[in-house]
């Protein structure tokens, strides 16, 4: 590595904190890859394509689901389409390598550019997963037995990890990951990202909205609390509802945007009805009609 | 470079390896903490903690190695216990905040150090004590904008500064959280069956494919045994009035077990401080719902993981003398320690959780926790916090 990194500051269309965008750095400048949790909506799949916008490398994108096999990274044989071949079609079947087709991983490491590898949602697959990755992910190759073949890197590619924490990842995988939690934005920075999304809304609209935002997260007992992309969709909802302002904080119009499990709707409007939203301007307590109407 | 800090991380708790020790020596050698604390916190953090569990830890860790703040931390953790239980934050205005500039805040700090040392408890509304939602100067979420701030959100920029705040705090396993995180926890509670007993009879399909293949064609079937989840569980919950303030968190852990669709059979009982000859089906523990002791450990056999969760605080004579039940309906000539005893026999697999804090079981801080020593004797009890829970699960999961 003679040359010098270039440095991930974040892209136009992202905002990152000042300490994500050191871990994404301290990750590449160490080759190590970066684990990435936090609360569902807060843009950890956006960050991996941010990063190969910011550094101008192709991103290649390997969704894990839940039968997902490491192997399936690496390369998949096709001896369907070899025995396909061999009985009626006219290819050579006798060259194994032309069946050999390279996962995501596999893709990653043969690119003759240096590219993003965004492994998504790694905890959604089986508990032993991450760990059959360890040898790949440290050495940067892999061995085909079936064509005698080894694939190694020609660029050690940028390997961003998310995890929803549904499953623990082991210990042995952990130690050799950098780590960031991506903490819930504090409004300051909540607002830049609502305005990255939405650049020409009026800044009173953005206002009224994350008051009542902020008012409906810090409610005690919801059960699942609305996230920045469900705040993001929700200004674009108001926007184009034409919703009048004083009515945002007061009733919280489109509410179904925001909270998707029926108690933490109970619970709004009973807070609503007592309190009034944001400010706490209790002088004209809406009733459950004029919510429903908004 | 740092050694003591190493270790600093591992007393509190946080696991630090070797590995990643090194790791972190490389970064360094390599300028990416940019000469600075606050890069070097979060540098350090990035390398060495892999768990958002583990950052208050690693917070107080980098506070002790790196002192220079003044508040001592068991102060500070008092009142944040003070500020649980947070009525919801109260906004103002930027006329009423304008009101509070004038404030003297050497003034103020002298009045916090004076009401730590005079506060007794919890106190939420009003405006004197540190609490929550109340026009003292003291806490968060308060409308007395010039006061001190505990706890709550800030902004802060230096390193040992954030790492004071402790932002993390609520982000602790042993902490009690919600629904989600317990659903999390649960999911580990699933015995498969094992891969090598069983029938074969389920057709591997990509197997059957591959083996065809490798045959050059000739049909090769695969078969492969099915794997299911054998776990079959019984929640049987104290419904009492001792329960009362932790209605909350039992509703989470419920409704966590409710949504937990990976058992075999999942079943709910009730009881009010203590099992005696009948156990109800409804939180009301009146006699339309009871079903005899006996009858419920017949129809479940001891494959059931018992799972109880109660406070077993009660008055002694409940456990050990015949007919102490509380509620005179419950006749009955044998004492309560005898059905808990038949029922470990009964279930094999049993574990007590209570959500009392762990560190009040101890004998003379605790009215209950007399009668909690007797129950532990019986049953393996863990705290009903995530760390807790999850400790519960391991012992659940063990095989004898």
């Amino acid at each position: 590595m003679q040359k010098k990194l270039q440095e991930f500051r974040g892209t136009a269309n992202y905002i990152a904190s000042e300490d994500l965008m050191n871990s994404v750095n301290v990750s590449r400048a160490l080759g190590r890859p970066l684990l990435i949790k936090g609360e569902p909506g807060t843009g950890k799949t956006m960050l991996a394509r941010s990063i190969s916008e910011g550094l101008g490398q192709q991103l290649i994108i390997w969704n894990i689901k839940s039968t997902t096999k490491a192997q399936d990274g690496l390369y998949i044989y096709d001896t369907v389409q070899r025995l396909y071949d061999s009985q009626f079609g006219e290819h050579d079947v006798s060259d194994i390598s032309r069946y050999i087709r390279l996962g995501k991983l596999g893709e990653a490491f043969e690119s003759d550019e240096p590219v993003v590898l965004l492994i998504d949602e790694i905890d959604k697959a089986d508990l032993e997963f991450p760990n059959d990755l360890l040898w790949e992910l440290d050495m940067m190759s892999f061995f085909i037995p079936e064509t005698g073949v080894t694939i190694t890197a020609k660029h050690r590619p940028a390997v961003i990890i998310t995890s929803n924490a549904e499953k623990e990842l082991p210990d042995a995988f952990l130690r050799r990951c950098i780590f960031h939690y991506i903490s819930f934005p504090d409004p300051e920075m909540m607002k830049e990202i609502v305005r990255v999304h939405h650049p020409d809304l009026e800044d009173r609209l953005i206002g009224e909205a994350m008051e009542a935002f902020y008012w409906i997260r810090s409610l005690s007992g919801l059960q699942k609390k609305p996230s920045t992309s469900e705040l993001i969709d929700w200004v674009q909802a108001l926007a184009v509802g034409g919703i009048s302002l004083d009515k945002i904080r007061k009733e919280i119009p489109l509410l179904g945007v925001l909270i998707k499990k029926n108690q933490d709707f109970d619970i709004i409007l009973k807070r609503l009805s007592t309190h009034g939203g944001g400010q706490g301007s209790s002088k004209t307590k809406p009733s459950i009609q004029t919510i429903w109407r908004g | 470079m740092f050694v003591n800090f190493f270790y600093e991380l591992k007393r509190t708790g946080v696991p630090v390896s070797l590995t990643e020790w090194m790791t972190l020596m490389e970064a360094l050698s390599k300028g990416l903490a940019f000469s600075s604390l606050s890069g070097f916190y979060h540098l350090a953090r990035a390398v060495l903690v892999k768990s958002e569990s583990h950052f208050d830890s690693y917070d107080i860790a980098f506070q002790n190695y790196f002192k220079g703040i003044e508040t001592p931390v068991d102060v500070l953790e008092q009142a944040m216990e003070w500020l649980k239980d947070a009525l919801p934050p109260y906004m103002i205005s930027p006329e009423e905040r304008k009101l509070f500039q004038e404030w003297d805040l050497d003034k103020l700090r002298r009045e916090l150090d004076e009401r730590l040392r005079t506060q007794d408890g919890q106190h939420h509304g009003g405006s004197k004590w540190i609490g929550t939602g109340g026009r003292s100067p003291f806490g968060y979420g308060g409308y007395h904008p010039a006061g001190v701030r505990i706890g709550g959100e800030s902004l802060n920029h230096s390193a040992v500064k954030v790492a004071a705040e402790r932002r993390y705090r609520g982000y602790r396993g042993d902490e009690t959280l919600g629904v989600r995180q317990f659903e999390v926890a649960l999911r580990k509670l699933r015995q498969l069956t094992s891969r090598t007993e069983g029938e074969k009879d389920v057709l591997d399909l990509d197997g059957t494919i591959d083996a065809t293949c490798r045959n050059a064609g000739r049909l090769e079937l695969v078969w492969d045994r099915s794997r299911k989840n054998t776990m079959k569980v019984v929640v049987v919950m104290d419904s009492g009035g001792s329960m009362d303030p932790y209605i909350d968190l039992c509703s989470q852990l419920f409704s966590a077990v409710n949504r937990s669709t990976h058992f075999k059979d999942l079943k709910f009982y009730y009881f009010h401080n203590c099992i005696y000859a009948n156990i109800y089906t409804h939180p009301a523990c009146v006699s339309r719902y009871a079903v005899n002791t006996y009858d419920f450990m017949r129809d479940l056999d001891p494959e059931y993981r018992l799972i109880i969760v109660g406070d077993a605080s009660m008055a002694p004579s409940e456990l050990t003398m015949v007919g102490g039940a509380i509620d005179w309906a419950e006749m009955d000539n044998e004492p309560g320690l005898l059905w808990l005893e038949r029922i470990t026999r009964h279930f094999p697999h049993a574990v007590w959780l209570n959500p009392i804090p762990v560190q009040w079981w101890e004998p003379r801080l605790y009215y209950g926790a007399y009668t909690i020593s007797l129950v532990r004797k019986l049953f393996p009890m863990f705290e009903l916090t995530l760390d807790g829970l999850e400790q519960a699960i391991k012992s659940l999961k063990a095989r004898f």
